[in-house]
């Protein structure tokens, strides 16, 4: 029997298309984005600030239909470097991939820190995001290319945690 | 409510790649075992639980129907469970919640994963819409949390290395285990490379694949067979992107702990349960969940970890049977924690036996460790 024929298993790679409905919420905040702006939504009943927005709040239950324009600066709330390459994934190991607490919101989102020697990143540290081009300005928050340290004193994680006043 | 009991436990040797059997192959290896271990036949199993993590792992979509044959469940009432890394233990507490409502007598429960049939890291980093692609697969979500549990309590690192090398030396007593390293030490650890800072690649989880069955059944058939009593269980989940979540401690883990200490009438853990089956994929998580579970105060578990009292011969063994650092199909690795709690009680755990154990926890976390499922076998009845 040749080496072909003794195969046990065979590949067959699968490609799955889907198209996905954004729903009103992150509709209006990704129109936002696409001007530059980050707009959270709050919580009418126990005021959280979410940012991406989903639309309710896991916590209430009932529709984020507040919205809270908020500023790209933010800090740093935890992160890893990431030194492995992920099967699909364009980006170039070792990168830094970090939850994002932007100023005003009680959630954070993953992106890129960039700018500093990865030794020096901190939890707590200030940030403010580095945006792309404004002609390549799309529905995404692939329009922040990145994250990046600036010159303001470390915040106390601790005082992040959201409690209802 | 009935009283339900396991009377079987059933696992396949873990590796790698599988590649002598199929999926069908492997999930049957599994259930030929549990219910040899039962001593029962087809005609007294009423109905048949499945449970594994996303589809996306093999690519089969309702693996419960495809398999329908090798789990026996023609003819019979199907349950497929999916809640991510926990299934394999949502999947022993539904099994159970069937005997225990009095509906079936006696169910056959099968968790799953074929992992070389495609690549976890793959399906556990998609590509979201409107998102940055820089999701890095299960150790690329957990690692900043594990980095702030180490920040707040101020953890030495050798801590995550000891946790690796003490499950790993535990799997070398399981024949079935995955992962054999004899002579794995901390510094072999903290010598391989970094891939999620702060986790090594020891003190991550392998990718496995690998199955495991359990036959449970009501208090009236046990008859003379060795039985684990189940004393408590718990399912409890909570938001991912919910405001006021602390994802180093979460509340669900709290709650869904002290829901079976509850109905196991147990007060302290710590000195109450003989051993735990923890789900432990990345090493930080072992000193994490001795705090989340109430084994002792916030901050106190690195310490616990660091004086071997996880060790098999420690005050509370985590993990005798090597863990989920040392074999994880993904699917089945919650439902390897209940089994192997099931096994120590009924005295059954062969080398890795933790001597006169009575009370045992099992547990799995999953998905953003939002989802949690615990439960507490014993001994005896009473």
């Amino acid at each position: 029997m040749s080496e072909e024929e003794k195969k046990d298993y065979a590949e067959s790679p699968i490609n799955l298309e889907y198209h996905y409905t954004a729903g009103s919420a992150t509709t209006r905040f990704l129109n936002q984005v696409k001007e530059g702006k980050i707009v959270g939504q709050s919580c009418p009943k126990c005021s959280a600030v979410y940012v991406p927005p989903r639309g309710s709040c896991p916590r209430c239950g009932v529709a984020t239909n507040i919205e809270v324009p908020l500023t790209d600066k933010g800090c740093i709330e935890s992160f890893t470097i990431v030194h492995i390459p992920i099967p699909g994934n364009p980006i170039v190991p070792p990168y830094v991939c970090a939850m994002i607490r932007l100023d005003g919101a009680n959630i954070s989102f993953l992106h890129l820190i960039q700018g500093i020697d990865v030794e020096e990143i901190r939890i707590g540290m200030r940030i403010q995001a580095v945006w792309k081009p404004k002609d390549e300005w799309t529905h995404s928050l692939e329009n922040i290319k990145w994250f990046t340290p600036i010159d303001e004193p470390d915040v106390d994680v601790a005082t992040l945690r959201f409690q209802e006043s | 409510m009935i009283q339900a009991g396991v009377i079987g436990v059933g696992q396949t040797k873990y590796d790698a790649k599988r590649r002598d059997v199929s999926m069908g192959g492997l999930v049957r290896e599994a259930i030929d075992n549990a219910m040899l271990a039962a001593n029962v036949e087809w005609d007294a199993i009423d109905a048949v639980i499945l449970g594994k993590a996303p589809d996306m792992f093999e690519g089969v979509v309702m693996p419960e129907l495809y398999l329908a044959d090798a789990i026996g469940a023609v003819g019979k009432p199907v349950l497929r469970v999916h809640t991510a890394g926990s299934v394999g233990g949502s999947t022993g507490v539904i099994a159970a919640t069937h005997v225990c409502s009095g509906q079936f007598k006696t169910v056959l429960t099968v968790t799953f994963e074929k992992q070389s049939e495609s690549n976890a890291t793959w399906a556990l980093s998609p590509r979201y819409p409107y998102s940055p692609h820089i999701n890095a697969g299960a150790g690329g979500y957990f690692a900043p949390f594990i980095r702030e549990y180490i920040r707040r309590y101020d953890a030495p690192e050798h801590i995550g290395w000891k946790v690796a090398v003490k499950d790993r030396l535990n799997a070398l007593k399981n024949p079935l285990a995955h992962l054999h390293i004899p002579g794995i030490d901390e510094k072999m650890v903290s010598d391989t490379p970094m891939l999620w800072e702060p986790l090594r690649y020891l003190e991550s989880c392998p990718s496995s694949d690998g199955a495991c069955a359990m036959v449970i059944t009501s208090k009236d058939l046990v008859g003379s067979r060795d039985v684990a009593w189940i004393k408590g269980m718990a399912v409890r989940s909570e938001g991912t992107l919910s405001a006021g979540r602390d994802e180093v401690n979460p509340q669900a883990g709290i709650d869904c702990a002290k829901d079976i200490y509850d109905q196991a009438g147990i007060t302290n853990p710590y000195k109450e349960i003989d051993c735990a089956e923890i789900y432990v994929p990345f090493s930080w998580y072992e000193p994490m969940w001795l705090e989340n579970l109430g084994f002792c105060d916030l901050g106190e578990g690195w310490k616990l970890t660091d004086k071997d009292a996880t060790a098999i011969d420690g005050e509370i063994p985590f993990n005798m049977s090597g863990g989920v650092m040392s074999s994880n199909p993904i699917g089945a690795s919650g439902m390897i924690r209940f089994g192997e709690a099931a096994l120590q009680v009924m005295g059954k755990a062969n080398d890795h036996q933790v001597e006169d154990a009575k009370v045992a926890m099992g547990h799995a976390y999953g998905g953003a460790a939002q989802f949690f499922a615990m439960w507490i076998v014993s001994s005896s009845l009473d």
